[in-house]
C-alpha cells in the first residue's frame, strides 16, 4: 500500500514511518503541515493518507479540514485521521456522508502495533476504523435510549464493534465466539433497532452511525 | 451522522423562551418613544377616529401591560412582608438598646433580613418586568462577627435597601389603591346597569351617588368604559413609580458606591488569583500522583526487564509487556489531564461540542442542552465548561445520583449554566476545594454561583456569568 504521512512531531513521524515500512507498506512522502499534505497527495495519489488533526499553520483542526478536502477532491484515497484526543464532533464531520476508507483513531492506539496495522489496512482497503472512545461517546450521547436499553450487554458490545468498522470475522475473533454467533447478534440488533438489514460491512457502519446520531 | 447545529438545537427542550419575552416587555414599557407625537397639524398623518381608538387600546394588546399589572398587584403583598419584618426587627433592636448585648442579635437579624428581601425585590423586577437592577452591595470581608456587623452598618447601599423595604408598604398601598380603582371601579361601573336592573327599589347607592335605572345607569357604563380605557395607562404609570423607587434605592449610585465598587472588584480579583493558584496546585498534584508515578513504574519495569532478558527471556518478555501497558496508562492519564487544562475543541467548535465529550465520559447518565445562539467570549465559555466538568465530577464522586441534567442558555447578556442531579445532596462549598474553586472562578468574572443541595437531595448548581467583556 502506498502511504502519505502528515504529522508535525518529528519523533512520531519517524516512528510511524518505521513502523509502516517494517510492516511492508510503502511510505511515499511525509509532510509536517496541512498545506503540504494537499500538494503531496495530489502529486503521489497514494492509497492512504495518515493525517494528524492538530498541525501547522493554525494548530487547531487543520488536519481534519485537509482530510475533508482530500475526500472531496479524490474520494478514492483512504484517510486515517490520528489525534491526541478524539472528539465525537470531529468524527461526525469526517464521517458525515460516507464511511468508506475513513478512519479516526487516538494516537495512543499506535502503541498496539498489530491492532493499529490492521486499522491501517482496513482503511486502505475501503473499510472504516473508528476509535472505541468515539463509539463510547456516541453511545453515551445517543438520544435513542429506549431501543438501546433493549439490547443485551453482548449485543451492545457487538454494536460498538460494528460502529468501529469491524467485520463479522474480526468481531468473532475479538469476542472469542463463532462467526455464526456474531451473525445472529447482528441480525438481532438490526431487528431491535429497526434498521434495514444490510450484509455489506461498509454500509453497515454508516447505518449504525446514522442511527446513533439522529 | 449529521452534526448540523440546527438539528442539535431543535431536539433540546427549551427553557430560554422567557428571557425573550421579558426583553420585549422591557422595550414595550416606553410606548411614547416608539410613536413620537407629531406636531399639529400632522402633515403626513390624518387624525382619524379609528387611529385614535387604536392608539388608546394599544396597551390592551401588549404583554407589558399585563406584566406591569401583575407587578403592581404584588407590590402591596411584598410591601406588607418587608415592612412588617423590618419594623419588628427595628423596634426590637431599638427597645433593647439599653441592654446593648441583647439588641445585637436583632440588629444582626435586621441586616440579614433587609438584605435578603432586597435581593428578592431585585429578582422580582428582573423576573416580572424584565428590568435587571444591579446589586451595589459589596460582599462582607471581615472574618469576625463584630467586624461584619460594622461593615453592614457602614454600607450606604445596605441602608438604602432598608429604606426601600420600609417605603415598600406605603408605595404598595398607593399603587394597589390606584390600580384597584382604575380596574375594579371601572369594571363595577360598567356592570352597574345590570345590577340596578335586578333591584326592587329601582335605585342603587353607589358611593355617594344614587343611581336609578335608565339613562343614569347608562351614564355610569360610559364612565366605566372610559375608566377601563385609561386603566392600562394608569398601570404603566404606576410601574414607572415602582421603577423609580427601585432605581433610587436599590440600584448602584455612581459616586456614593465607588468605595463599595472597589471592595467588590478587590474581592473578585483576589478570587481570580486564588483560582489560578488552586488550578496550578491541582495540575501539580494530578501530574505527581498520576503520570509521574506511572513513568517511574515504567522505567523501573524496563530496567528490570533489561537485567533479566538474558537469563530469563520469558520473564523479561512479560515485564516488557507490563511496561507497555504502564506506558499506555500513562498516556491516557496525560491525555485526560491535558484535555482538562484546555480543551482545544472548545475554541474550535464551542460549548456544545466540547461538553458532549465531558457528558459522554460521565458514569452517571447526563442529558445536555445547550441553547447559545451567539458564542460568548472565550473566557466565559471556558468558565462554563469547567463549571460543568467539575460539577459532573462531583456528581459522579459524591452524589450517588442516577441521572443528571446540564442546561446552558443565554439570557440577555448573561450565560446561565444549570447542573441538576437526583443524588443525595448535602454538597457544601466550604468543605470541598472544587466548589470553592468554581465560585472563585465565577466571581472573578463578575458572575454568581448558587448551590441548592439539601440533605437527601436533589442538588442544583446554578451559575450565571455576564457575557459582556
Amino acid at each position: 500500500m502506498r502511504i502519505v504521512i502528515a504529522e508535525d512531531s518529528v519523533l512520531l513521524r519517524a516512528g510511524l514511518t518505521g513502523l509502516l515500512v517494517d510492516a511492508g507498506e510503502e511510505v511515499v512522502a511525509t509532510v509536517d503541515n496541512a498545506d503540504d499534505l494537499l500538494t503531496v497527495v495530489e502529486r503521489h495519489q497514494p492509497d492512504l493518507a495518515v493525517v494528524d488533526v492538530r498541525m501547522p499553520p493554525t494548530f487547531t483542526d487543520d488536519g481534519l479540514r485537509a482530510a475533508l478536502q482530500i475526500r472531496a477532491r479524490w474520494p478514492k484515497i483512504g484517510i486515517l485521521v490520528l489525534s491526541q484526543y478524539v472528539e465525537e464532533t470531529y468524527a461526525s464531520e469526517l464521517l458525515a456522508n460516507d464511511t468508506t476508507g475513513l478512519g479516526y483513531l487516538l494516537k495512543d492506539r499506535i502503541a498496539d502495533v498489530s491492532e493499529f496495522l490492521s486499522g491501517v489496512r482496513r482503511v486502505g482497503g475501503g473499510g472504516t476504523a473508528l476509535d472505541p472512545e468515539v463509539v463510547a461517546q456516541l453511545l453515551a450521547r445517543s438520544r435513542r435510549r429506549d431501543p438501546l436499553d433493549r439490547l443485551s450487554p453482548r449485543e451492545r458490545q457487538v454494536l460498538g464493534l460494528m460502529a468501529e468498522g469491524r467485520t463479522n470475522a474480526a468481531i468473532a475473533a475479538e469476542l472469542v465466539v463463532s462467526d455464526g454467533a456474531v451473525e445472529k447478534h447482528v441480525s438481532n440488533i438490526f431487528t431491535k433497532l429497526d434498521l434495514p438489514p444490510t450484509s455489506h460491512d461498509h454500509r453497515r457502519v454508516l447505518a449504525v452511525l446514522r442511527w446513533l446520531d439522529t | 451522522m449529521v452534526a448540523d447545529a440546527s438539528v442539535r438545537t431543535s431536539r433540546r427542550q427549551s427553557d430560554s423562551r422567557r428571557p425573550a419575552c421579558r426583553r420585549r416587555a422591557q422595550v414595550g414599557t416606553t410606548p411614547g418613544r416608539r410613536h413620537p407625537v407629531a406636531p399639529w397639524p400632522w402633515p403626513d398623518r390624518v387624525l382619524t377616529l379609528d387611529r385614535v381608538i387604536r392608539d388608546l387600546l394599544r396597551p390592551w394588546r401588549e404583554a407589558t401591560t399585563w406584566w406591569s399589572l401583575t407587578h403592581v398587584m404584588l407590590d402591596v403583598l411584598v410591601g406588607t412582608v418587608t415592612f412588617t419584618v423590618t419594623v419588628v426587627f427595628l423596634a426590637t433592636s431599638v427597645a433593647l438598646l439599653i441592654t446593648f448585648p441583647l439588641a445585637l442579635p436583632f440588629i444582626w437579624g435586621l441586616g440579614v433580613a433587609s438584605r435578603a428581601m432586597a435581593i428578592v425585590e431585585r429578582s422580582r423586577f428582573a423576573a416580572v418586568l424584565g428590568e435587571p437592577i444591579l446589586d451595589p452591595v459589596a460582599p462582607l470581608r471581615s472574618r469576625s462577627p463584630w467586624g461584619r456587623l460594622v461593615e453592614r452598618g457602614r454600607s450606604g447601599a445596605r441602608w438604602r435597601e432598608l429604606a426601600y423595604n420600609l417605603l415598600a408598604l406605603p408605595r404598595g398601598m398607593l399603587t394597589a389603591f390606584v390600580a384597584g380603582i382604575a380596574w375594579c371601579g371601572s369594571a363595577a361601573l360598567v356592570l352597574l346597569p345590570l345590577y340596578v336592573s335586578t333591584l326592587p327599589g329601582e335605585t342603587a347607592k353607589f358611593w355617594l351617588f344614587e343611581v336609578s335605572q335608565g339613562p343614569a345607569a347608562l351614564a355610569a357604563t360610559v364612565v366605566g368604559l372610559s375608566g377601563l380605557l385609561i386603566a392600562p395607562w394608569v398601570t404603566l404609570a404606576l410601574v414607572r413609580l415602582d421603577r423609580a423607587a427601585a432605581r433610587w434605592l436599590l440600584a448602584p449610585r455612581r459616586e456614593a458606591d465607588l468605595g463599595e465598587q472597589v471592595t467588590r472588584l478587590e474581592t473578585s480579583r483576589a478570587a481570580a488569583v486564588d483560582s489560578a493558584e488552586a488550578e496550578r496546585r491541582r495540575i501539580e498534584r494530578d501530574l505527581h500522583d498520576g503520570a509521574q508515578q506511572r513513568l517511574v513504574a515504567l522505567a523501573m519495569g524496563l530496567g528490570t526487564a533489561r537485567e533479566r532478558l538474558e537469563a530469563d527471556p520469558e520473564g523479561g518478555r512479560r515485564l516488557v509487556a507490563e511496561a507497555h501497558e504502564e506506558a499506555k496508562a500513562a498516556l491516557k492519564e496525560i491525555r485526560d489531564l491535558v484535555r482538562g487544562i484546555h480543551p482545544v475543541i472548545l475554541e474550535d467548535r464551542g460549548l456544545d461540542a466540547a461538553l458532549s465529550a465531558v457528558v459522554a465520559r460521565s458514569p452517571v447518565p447526563v442529558s445536555l442542552s445547550v441553547e447559545v445562539a451567539e458564542r460568548p467570549p472565550a473566557v466565559v465559555e471556558s468558565t462554563a465548561y469547567f463549571v460543568v466538568a467539575e460539577a459532573l465530577t462531583n456528581v459522579a464522586r459524591h452524589a450517588h445520583a442516577t441521572r443528571a441534567a446540564v442546561s446552558i442558555a443565554r439570557a440577555g447578556d448573561r450565560l446561565v449554566v444549570e447542573v441538576r442531579d437526583d443524588g443525595v445532596g448535602g454538597a457544601d462549598p466550604g468543605r470541598g476545594t472544587g466548589l470553592q474553586g468554581l465560585r472563585d472562578r465565577v466571581t472573578a468574572l463578575g458572575g454568581a454561583m448558587h448551590l441548592v443541595s439539601p440533605d437527601g437531595g436533589p442538588t442544583t448548581l446554578l451559575v450565571d456569568v455576564p457575557c459582556a467583556s
